[in-house]
């Protein structure tokens, strides 16, 4: 059953839109009713980034009437590996007016509203209740929880996907009768335990096959048309280029979904751990200027990068060694306790437990360099390349 | 006939960088134990102190849920397939 409102109240079509949407018109399962649906579905999405940005641009495409996007980010060069709502031009621009721009390029008819902040608690509410469903492209797990519970709370259907490296998840939460994140995943796992894809890398075309997933279903739920990804959670994996899907139960003891003892919002920085990760400041640091002048003084000193392989191969910073994170109690043999020792990586947060270790081994002149790699990079040696 | 596990790629680094593992055992957690016992990290990663699974990552034994059935305690058929998946976020 298509969502929305009933079919003598949905609007008209003009020309020119029949015939934009001509090859949906000659669909019968479509048709005039299915396009008028489009045209006046109100759509979600939550995130203009990998996933948004083909949800964005085939639901726009495709005549969705409008179009929120809730997103505060900037176009980083980083970005455009994946994030095809965006152009190299738009680097530093607001995503929203980026995604704003490209979609009235794709078609005029959809109204963008663009939201420029982080869904949170105080505004998900207010923002979510505009719209008929959600489209979740973020990228962690509060946002994730936030999303869910409001939905839940909203009674609006929540198109679920999130990917890792190869892999991707997708499935349509808070259907009626359906299950919710929370039946899916009750809690989250701690902070740190499972990377971003800024800290473990995604292949850039897997939210395309993702984002298009959530975009067909989105397009299902709005015109009624096939049998909903509702209860079945699809998983892809793209190095074998198989998809299975996983029968996907609604919990009675969930409590948003189930008991319903969840009635608001609550902090889900708080509920993710985020804030509690391990406190890394009492680590004996050094800043990359102090080795700069350090280095340049002729001042003995080992410098090991704990970093991984195919990270040491991007670049490094000359007259370092390798001694991955990954393999490092192996390699603690190889460290000279007499000797000052400068661990990195690349951003000052997998060295400083590489200290720990070896602190926790019994060496003392062991120091982290604050920022790793990128901040020697950016303020250094400017020919170390950043990633 | 030994059972499957198959791990995302996100676990296979503790698991010798395997996705596919061969195992043995009469239930989904001896067949997860039989692994661990091989690869322990992947053990920490796949089940909590108390020897039971995260809320955070689900096991599918022929694509059915094993917390909707017995969890770890779930028999498993020689030749069965239990895939794990962890819960990600990217976006």
């Amino acid at each position: 059953m298509a969502i929305g409102r009933d079919v003598s109240k949905l609007p008209g079509l003009g020309n020119d839109e029949i015939l934009r949407y001509s090859r949906h018109l000659i669909i019968p399962e479509v048709g005039m009713e299915g396009q008028r649906r489009l045209k006046d579905a109100r759509v979600l999405m939550v995130g203009a980034g990998g996933l948004g940005s083909p949800i964005g641009l085939y639901l726009a495409a495709a005549g969705v009437g409008r179009l929120g996007i809730v997103e505060f980010d900037t176009v980083d060069v980083t970005n455009l590996q994946r994030q095809v709502l965006h152009g190299t031009r738009d680097v530093g621009r607001k995503k929203v007016e980026s995604a704003r721009d490209r979609i009235r390029d794709v078609n005029p008819h959809v109204e963008v509203v663009p939201h420029e902040a982080w869904l949170t608690s105080e505004n998900a509410l207010q923002i979510i209740g505009q719209y008929d469903l959600v489209v979740d492209g973020t990228d962690n797990f509060p946002t994730r929880y936030l999303v869910n519970d409001a939905c839940v709370l909203l009674g609006k259907p929540n198109v679920y996907g999130s990917i890792f490296r190869f892999e991707g998840q997708s499935t349509v939460f808070c259907a009626a009768d359906g299950p919710c994140y929370r039946c899916l995943y009750p809690e989250p796992p701690p902070p740190g335990l499972v990377p971003s894809c800024a800290e473990g890398g995604v292949l850039g075309i897997l939210p395309g096959l993702i984002g298009l997933v959530q975009a067909t279903e989105a397009v299902k739920l709005v015109t009624g048309v096939g049998r909903p990804l509702v209860g079945r959670l699809l998983l892809l994996d793209a190095l074998a280029m198989q998809f299975r899907t996983m029968t996907l139960r609604k919990d009675p003891a969930c409590p948003a979904c189930g008991t319903r003892e969840i009635q608001a919002l609550v902090d889900y920085q708080q509920f993710c751990g985020v804030g509690r990760e391990e406190d890394l400041s009492g680590i004996p640091a050094i800043s990359v200027s102090e080795l700069d002048a350090r280095r340049r003084g002729g001042s003995p000193l080992d410098l090991v990068d704990v970093r991984e392989r195919h990270e040491w191969e991007i670049g490094r910073i000359a007259g370092a060694r390798l001694a991955p994170l990954s393999s490092f109690a192996e390699a603690l043999r190889s460290f000279d306790s007499a000797r000052d020792t400068v661990l990195y990586c690349k951003s000052g947060v997998r060295s400083a437990k590489a200290v720990q270790q070896l602190q926790a081994a019994g060496f003392r002149r062991v120091w982290n360099l604050e920022g790793g790699i990128l901040r020697w990079s950016e303020e250094i040696d400017p020919t170390v390349p950043r990633y | 006939m030994p059972v499957t596990l198959r791990l995302p790629t996100v676990l296979a680094g503790a698991a010798g960088g395997n996705t596919v593992h061969q195992a043995r055992g009469a239930t989904v957690g001896d067949v997860v134990a039989d692994v661990a016992s091989r690869y322990p990290e992947l053990g920490t990663r796949l089940r909590g102190p108390n020897g039971e699974p995260y809320p955070y990552v689900i096991f599918y034994l022929d694509d059915e849920d094993i917390r909707f059935r017995q969890g770890f305690a779930t028999p498993v058929r020689d030749g069965a397939e239990i895939v794990v998946v962890p819960a990600i976020a990217g976006g």
